[in-house]
């Protein structure tokens, strides 16, 4: 394999321009995608820079009583940390829906925000893939495409995006702060994403060489009545073939407010606002909650073997809506 | 000695007794050295580049710019390598696969086959300029799809007859009160070891030695000394620790090309597959499309049974997956017809894979057994009991012993199988729908020439020497168990050494045959050896030996059908709504002849019932139809069971005993995971009344069966 150098960065500022000096350097976080990577050949950096030892491991309350996460908190720690499983019930499952324990310890906030899709053509050098080699062809849309997209996908490419926590993120309006060589930047994760179109291998907001320094969750009392559920082909250790991320504020049996964002169908966190739209102000019944799923699902072009997946999703997006409206104590 | 039949063992209370792995520890804290990682001074690493086209020629390796690359030693290639010799038949009765011969030509047969080997001095300079090496290809069209009644598919006999048949199949299916024609299908398995392939061999003092991870270290000597036109005591392999073989690690092209370059270059040469590298180069089980076709008399009795199976092998090596073979063995009809098939695609060698026919044949039959028990309204149970054959069903030889009924008996009795409601669809907890299945297994047990050393040494104590090999099955310390009692000794005071092709010819570990045939050759020499010691008064330094050969023992063993039978029992929960299915509880009682260590075959029973969990709800190899290549060939994209797919699995066995076998020892290895599958999709009929025929049972399949029967639990005649 390509030989490669390591350097620990300190401080922020150091780790930017450590990037910004070479354009074959990465951040390295956890390493639980970007090593797997390199093992593969998809990513031959010439320079690693080590980000865990910056001081962004904190977990700070806001002052509009949100939640202010450093970018190198492990998705361990996330998961366990009180304010999270109290305020954010479904961000905290979605974390430990991922991986397993020994991952989880290592793999950190900004690193599973930037892991790249587990496409079998993407993670397979000897194969096309626009995402690693633009211009090369997507043989996933003429091929195996059984756990690819359904929303949101182009010609271009079909890939989804592996993260679970990114889906409980979603649906909480999380922010994501960076720093570049250009200064300080933030972007809401539902922009932070790129539309796929014909550039897949963009993926993100991101200006080259920054950073992700935090993310932020805005006060949301509704995402303290949260739930996330993720479909896999086994029980443990397996990326999501569908997930969702869902929270309602139900009041004398009608929904004020409802957070829906789904898994495994994009290539990107899918934020499902249409079924938000039919949710608010509706009754909180099993009429309205399919409702909904199919005013999302309207836009689904699923691909000769993953039409299961606009199935899979109505019937989960139902079930975790019926189960949250279920356990609504008001 | 060679002749001699021991007599029964003495019952010392060695055997019989839980006893952990005398290696153990070595295991646990790391001091157990695999193939890969025992040093040698001077190592050279060698690297394979796969083809990346499917079929085709190799029109130019430029072997020129990977030269001049740092620390690279050489490039060997089909235009540089030396020619091997492929013309000999092997240990096991069959001929090499060419794929582990490898160079020898231009010819690409299948994507990832083995074109060139670099040779450097780290295995990362070896992997950087294997990866940089550019090879061009003239590609052909090629074609890598299974299909039902494929025109190039003929039948193919591999260990038995392709085809057997008696009666009138048509005229009794007609003549049936209750029919079911059905087919099945099973995805291309992986075996999905630990361990991949690791094999490093030397020039040393005009003898070859290959230290290498397999299953058979004679085994693999004679096939080297064969392919390199070698004699055979000038090639010495050792195999000291396995980390799981499951029928992958014979002859592969790993150790092949090692020698090839340690002889080239004349030092030390490693080579270490990748795990992507084993999906093409390690052999895996082969899909297979079949059909069954069951015809009984208002009482369940079989008039007809029908098994046709159909597997891929290479256009390069015949590899029968004898799936049509369970039938020949478990159930008579008065029209019986089986048939295995192959043909030949654009695909890799397939091979041996933890219980080759009877896992994916015994899927088909169990299941379709089930359907029939659904139509005649006789319990499943039941039913299986009505068709107990007296005899071989084709061979008309009697069984040695035939314990499945007490299987049964005890496992419903213990699963709680009396009271069962047969109507699917009935039961929920939650979200979760569930229901109960069950299915027969068997697994031949059969016993294969071997040698073994016993040294009485002049301390008092004991040394084995066997070319046995411990794949994680617990051999090592059962072969110490067996020894001491044929000893008369405690295992304490007996060393088992084994993974040696200097200790002589041992048969390897497969086909459930390993622990029985090392046993019944160390119990011979050990009986011969007590006979020596009694008339001798002291025992010289390098102390006594005597070497046992089971040849011509086993040549007098009377001709009978000699199986283990098993029950297995699941319990699943499925939610309809999203497709996921989980195994909740497992049984499986086994008559397996003689346990000798309670321990480590429970170990081997669960493991190979995990195994059908496995099979039941995830593995599967996908192969891109356009590229012919795998997709996603590594253990994040090929899925075999989690801890948290493994429910609570109990294992037990009954009495089983055969009068006329001197070790009286069946195997374990592979019972296990026979009807295992066939349980599981059962059970997922009884929860959904939907019934799965093609594995493995997917969520997107759930989801489709429930669409297709919206009708919900009545019939249970939903395809999927």
């Amino acid at each position: 394999m390509k030989e490669f150098g390591y350097r620990r960065a300190h401080d922020v500022t150091g780790a930017v321009a450590l990037l910004a000096a070479d354009p074959e350097a990465r951040f390295l976080g956890g390493g639980t995608n970007l090593v797997d990577l390199m093992k593969s050949g998809v990513e031959r950096p010439a320079l690693l820079v080590d980000v865990r030892e910056l001081p962004l491991d904190r977990i700070e309350t806001t002052a509009d009583g949100g939640l202010r996460i450093g970018a190198t908190v492990t998705n361990s720690d996330l998961a366990a940390h009180p304010e999270v499983r109290r305020h954010y019930p479904a961000l905290a499952q979605a974390v430990l829906a991922g991986a397993s324990g020994q991952l989880r310890n290592m793999a950190t906030v900004g690193g599973n925000l930037l892991q790249r899709t587990r496409c079998g053509y993407f993670t397979d050098v000897s194969k096309p893939c626009n995402k690693r080699s633009p211009g090369s062809g997507c043989p996933a849309v003429a091929g195996e495409h059984h756990n690819h997209a359904v929303l949101g996908a182009s010609g271009h490419c079909v890939a989804v995006h592996p993260s679970d926590m990114g889906v409980a993120l979603t649906a909480f309006d999380a922010v994501v702060s960076y720093e570049s060589a250009d200064g300080p930047g933030r972007s809401p994760i539902t922009d932070f994403y790129l539309p796929v179109g014909d550039t897949p291998h963009r993926e993100t907001a991101l200006p080259p060489g920054a950073l992700i320094t935090h993310v932020s969750l805005p006060a949301a009392p509704v995402a303290a009545h949260s739930r996330y559920r993720k479909v896999r082909e086994r029980a443990s250790y397996a990326f999501a073939i569908g997930s969702v991320a869902a929270a309602l504020d139900i009041e004398d049996g009608v929904v004020r407010e409802a957070r829906l964002a789904l898994g495994a169908v994009a290539s990107r966190p899918w934020r499902a606002r249409a079924a938000e739209a039919v949710l608010t102000g509706a009754p909180a019944d099993g009429a309205t909650f399919a409702a909904a799923a199919d005013a999302e699902l309207a836009a689904a072009r699923p691909l000769p073997d993953n039409g299961y997946k606009v199935t899979l999703m109505r019937n989960l997006v139902v079930s975790v809506l019926t189960e949250l409206a279920g356990s609504d104590a008001r | 000695m060679t002749t001699t039949t021991p007599g029964p063992p003495a019952v010392r209370g060695a055997v019989g007794v839980a006893h952990t792995r005398v290696e153990g520890r070595d295991k646990v804290t790391g001091a157990a050295r695999y193939a890969g990682e025992i040093p040698f001074a001077d190592l050279a690493h060698g690297w394979l580049v796969l083809s990346t086209v499917t079929r085709g020629r190799i029109l130019d390796v430029e072997t020129a710019p990977v030269l001049e690359m740092p620390g690279v030693l050489t490039v060997l290639h089909h235009g540089n390598a030396p020619r091997l010799n492929t013309d000999y038949i092997g240990l096991l009765g069959t001929p090499p696969d060419p794929t582990c011969a490898v160079f020898q030509n231009d010819r690409v047969p299948f994507a990832g086959w083995p074109v060139a080997l670099v040779v450097a001095e780290t295995p990362e300079d070896a992997r950087e300029a294997a990866e940089a090496l550019v090879v061009t290809y003239d590609q052909e069209p090629h074609d890598t799809a299974l299909v039902d009644d494929h025109p190039d598919a003929y039948p193919a006999a591999g260990h038995m007859p392709a085809e057997t048949e008696k009666g009138d199949l048509e005229d009794r299916l007609a003549a049936s009160a209750f029919v079911v024609d059905a087919r099945y299908t099973t995805p291309e398995e992986q075996h999905s070891m630990m361990e991949p392939h690791a094999a490093t061999a030397r020039w040393d003092g005009g003898r070859l030695e290959v230290v290498d991870s397999n299953q058979g270290t004679s085994w693999v000597q004679s096939e080297l000394a064969a392919m390199f036109s070698l004699d055979a005591s000038s090639v010495r392999v050792r195999s000291e620790h396995i980390g799981g073989g499951f029928g992958s690690k014979g002859l592969r092209a790993h150790q092949v090309s090692a020698v090839m370059a340690a002889t080239a270059l004349q030092r030390p040469v490693r080579v270490v597959l990748t795990r992507r590298q084993t999906f093409s180069l390690g052999g895996y089980r082969s899909p297979t499309t079949q059909r069954i076709r069951l015809g009984a008399a208002p009482d369940g009795r079989l008039l007809a049974l029908e098994h046709l199976s159909l597997n891929q092998t290479s256009t390069v090596y015949e590899f029968v997956e004898p799936s049509a073979g369970v039938a020949r063995v478990m159930y008579d009809a008065e029209a019986h017809r089986t048939a295995n098939h192959v043909v030949r695609l654009d695909v890799p060698s397939p091979t041996w894979m933890r219980a080759p026919g009877e896992a994916p044949g015994s899927f088909a039959i169990e299941a379709a057994l089930d359907e029939l028990a659904t139509r005649a309204g006789v319990d499943p149970i039941e039913l299986r009991l009505r068709n107990e054959p007296d005899v071989g069903p084709v061979s008309g030889l009697p069984f040695s012993s035939r314990n499945l009924a007490a299987c049964f008996r005890e496992g419903a009795r213990r699963f709680g199988w009396a009271g069962r409601d047969p109507r699917p669809g009935t039961r929920r907890d939650g979200r979760w729908l569930l229901g109960t299945g069950t299915a027969a297994a068997s697994f031949g047990a059969g016993a294969a020439p071997s040698t073994a050393l016993v040294t009485a040494e002049a301390d008092g104590s004991f040394t084995v020497r066997i070319a046995a090999a411990d794949i994680g099955t617990g051999a090592r310390t059962a072969l110490t168990l067996i020894a001491a009692d044929a000893l008369g000794t405690a295992p304490g005071h007996v060393r088992v050494r084994i993974g040696d092709s200097d200790f002589g010819p041992a048969m390897i570990a497969g086909g459930s045959m390993g622990t029985r045939s090392w046993a019944w050759a160390v119990t011979a020499a050990a009986a011969e050896l007590r006979e020596r010691l009694a008339v001798t008064t002291s025992i010289p330094p390098e102390g006594i030996t005597v070497r046992s050969d089971t040849t011509e023992a086993l040549g007098t063993l009377a001709q009978k059908e000699r199986h283990s039978y098993g029950a297995q029992f699941a319990e699943v929960a499925v939610d309809i709504a999203t497709g996921e299915v989980r195994v909740r509880r497992m049984l499986g009682i086994f008559a397996a002849g003689r346990i000798v260590n309670p321990l480590t075959a429970r170990n081997q029973l669960v493991g190979g019932m995990t195994w059908g969990i496995s099979m039941a709800l995830h593995e599967e190899a996908v192969r891109d139809r356009n590229s012919g290549g795998h997709y996603a060939p590594d253990l994040a994209g090929y899925h075999v069971a989690t801890h948290a797919d493994v429910p609570d699995i109990e294992v037990d066995w009954v009495d089983d005993h055969d009068p006329d076998d001197p070790v009286g020892i069946k195997g374990v290895g592979e019972i296990g995971i026979v009807g295992a599958a066939a349980a599981v999709a059962n059970a997922v009929w009884h929860a959904t009344g939907a019934r799965h025929r093609n594995l493995p049972i997917r969520p997107d399949r759930v989801l489709a069966a429930t669409v297709s029967d919206s009708a919900g639990a009545g019939g249970g005649a939903a395809d999927a």
